[in-house]
């Protein structure tokens, strides 16, 4: 067994100094390990959102008019809505649809996106007029709009949110991946895996993808924030989750109206999407940083 | 019949292709004849953009020649496809000038070395990893280096792992592009030596691409001397060495620095740059830079002619 263990690590050698050395400069990056900690915090408030509030049965939708609309309280940390519920316990419950979404769009995305991109860029020809004109019919269109039509046109609900957002989402990926793949193709580890008969697939999945990882992994990280950004929007106009399903964007959307007397319905939810899709934004920042030192933004 | 022969090998790129405009082509290869024997050097000198590496990249068909003919050990390698053509991939093999662009940098020895082996045969696990050690040993390298990146190594080293790499699948014919011009001088005669010592012992047989014709001289049995994308001299080593017939190879050859002063000789400086391969000089391509043009250099183009053994192109020796 320890022979064994020891066997990995020596094989692993190189790699595993490498990550030290990317976990030492992450370190350094107060914004990123900052934003990972916002992050972090979101996910598990999401997740243990039943374990951390006194009302998870109101952070489900149950009603509870008799208190409504109470101002921020010890009972009540962020106060109450318009139907009486803790909007603490919503706003952590609402994490679940809001954090999922981004996560879920971005993955869809990327796994749509980055094959194509790869594709594209390493046939070129009509392989590549192919699949760019048809990323540039998705990308003619506003992508809110888009989503929106998709998701009006499948009907209102969480998946079909999600997937409408996704298929906005892809053409980035492809853009990005094909650019990547355009210029790793004349690299001559390229020329070289040809040379020796290394059969076409074999070339993209171990010398183009693993390649183009490191900026996807970028991109995908700060879009995560967006697509937040976005599944809030749409469930501002009710093309998103649906009630009493708590949903950040939904919570916004409903509280707007009773804000200047009750601020604390709209606001909280409201800061909730901000610092979710700041902090990943900035982690994408850092990521960037420490996978490529020669963009790093400071000189130690 | 020789081993690798090309024949009026011919390879334009087209640089600029406009809906009404003529496109613009560069004319890198034109009517290319060599033969390479079996476990011979031919080396290939000429100044960067001279269509060297080109030439030693169709003869492995790494890129398509525009016309003519590549026969290697007797087979037609620009009429092969697919299957066929992957098969013959395993008896040709090419090193690069500088091994950190030529090695993934995201791979560690061990899988770079291996490639070739997971392409063509169905060695794996430890099998493969032992003969990895064996490829890396046979370079000067060893097991410790198995689980190392490229980065890791000096440039000498790194270099050996493409070697290594180009041997894995017992080749018999590699091309070295410009092997040693990315490495410190100090290491280059380690390369180079280390090359010679695998011929030797595999009997190899290697198209060897500089622009240094002191390392080609040591290296090559033979050597082609290219201008433009034509090949202006070629002939036995030593001979070329000692007494250069064509202009533009006494013009390169007085470039190399000599230790021997009772061998040095006059510097022949050459007027401008190489000639934009787009538009080539009209006659002889050399003659906008020739210290002994004539007239009618201008005009007409002196073909690739035997002179004592030798092939010349050039209207001074009619």
């Amino acid at each position: 067994m320890q022979r064994w263990l020891g066997d990995i690590i020596r094989r692993n050698e190189a790699r595993l100094l490498e990550y030290r050395r990317m976990g030492r400069a992450f370190r350094r990056d107060v914004l990123a390990v900052a934003s990972l900690i916002v992050i972090i915090a979101f996910a598990l408030g999401a997740i243990f959102a039943p374990w951390l509030t006194p009302y998870p049965e109101q952070g489900e939708g149950e009603p509870n008019l008799s208190e409504k609309f109470s101002p921020p309280s010890p009972e009540h940390p962020f106060g109450t809505d318009n139907l009486g519920r803790d909007v603490l316990a919503r706003v952590l419950y609402g994490g679940r649809s809001s954090l999922s979404i981004g996560l879920m769009v971005v993955v869809i995305a990327v796994a749509i996106g980055t094959p194509l991109g790869a594709l594209a860029g390493y046939f070129g020809g009509w392989v590549d007029e192919l699949i760019m004109r048809v990323t540039d019919m998705f990308l003619a269109f506003p992508p809110l709009l888009l989503a929106i039509a998709i998701a009006s046109a499948l009907g209102n609900s969480f998946t079909n949110a999600m997937l409408a957002i996704a298929i906005t989402w892809w053409p980035w990926y492809t853009r990005l991946v094909r650019a990547q793949t355009l210029s790793l193709r004349e690299r001559e580890f390229v020329a070289a895996a040809r040379g020796m008969g290394v059969r076409t697939p074999t070339i993209i999945a171990r010398h183009i993808l693993p390649n183009v990882m490191t900026p996807v992994l970028v991109q995908a990280t700060s879009d995560i924030g967006s697509a937040i950004l976005t599944g809030a929007a749409m469930s501002f106009i009710g093309l998103g989750v649906r009630p009493p399903t708590a949903d950040w964007g939904a919570m916004v959307s409903t509280g707007r109206v009773y804000f200047l007397g009750q601020p604390w319905f709209a606001a909280f939810p409201g800061l909730a999407i901000f610092l979710v899709t700041l902090a990943f934004n900035l982690l994408g920042d850092g990521i960037r940083d420490v996978a490529d030192p020669q963009t790093r933004r400071s000189v130690q | 019949m020789a081993f690798v022969e090309a024949r009026d090998l011919t390879k334009h790129f087209v640089i600029r292709r406009g809906w009404f405009a003529r496109p613009t082509v560069v004319r890198a290869l034109t009517g290319v004849n060599l033969e390479i024997e079996r476990r011979e050097t031919l080396g290939v000198v000429g100044e960067s953009g001279c269509g060297k590496s080109t030439l030693g990249r169709c003869l492995i068909r790494l890129i398509e020649p525009t016309s003519g003919q590549v026969l290697f050990d007797g087979e037609d390698v620009l009429a092969l496809h697919g299957e066929e053509l992957r098969s013959l991939r395993r008896r040709m093999q090419i090193v690069f000038q500088n091994p950190f662009s030529s090695l993934n940098p995201r791979m560690t020895v061990r899988d770079i070395v291996a490639e070739p082996l997971k392409a063509h045969t169905n060695m794996r696990g430890s099998e493969l990893t032992a003969r990895v050690i064996e490829l890396l040993r046979q370079v000067g390298l060893n097991e410790s280096h198995l689980y190392r990146y490229p980065r890791e190594f000096s440039g000498g080293q790194a270099q050996r792992i493409a070697v290594a790499r180009a041997l894995a699948l017992n080749p018999d014919f590699i091309v070295l592009d410009e092997p040693t011009s990315a490495l410190d001088v100090s290491v280059q005669a380690t390369v180079v030596n280390l090359l010679e010592e695998l011929q030797a012992e595999l009997g190899l047989t290697y198209l060897f691409i500089s622009h240094d014709l002191s390392v080609v001289q040591h290296i090559s049995n033979r050597i082609a001397v290219m201008y433009l994308g034509e090949i202006v001299e070629m002939g036995n080593a030593e001979e070329i060495f000692h007494s250069p017939m064509h202009p533009y190879t006494q013009a390169l050859l007085s470039a190399t620095p000599m230790v021997d002063p009772e061998t040095r000789r006059e510097r022949i400086i050459l007027e401008g740059s190489v000639p934009n391969p787009a538009n080539p000089p009209s006659g002889c391509h050399f003659h906008t830079r020739c210290p002994a043009a004539m007239a009618f250099c201008a005009d007409e183009k002196p073909p690739l002619r035997e002179i004592n053994g030798r092939l010349v192109a050039c209207h001074l020796h009619e």
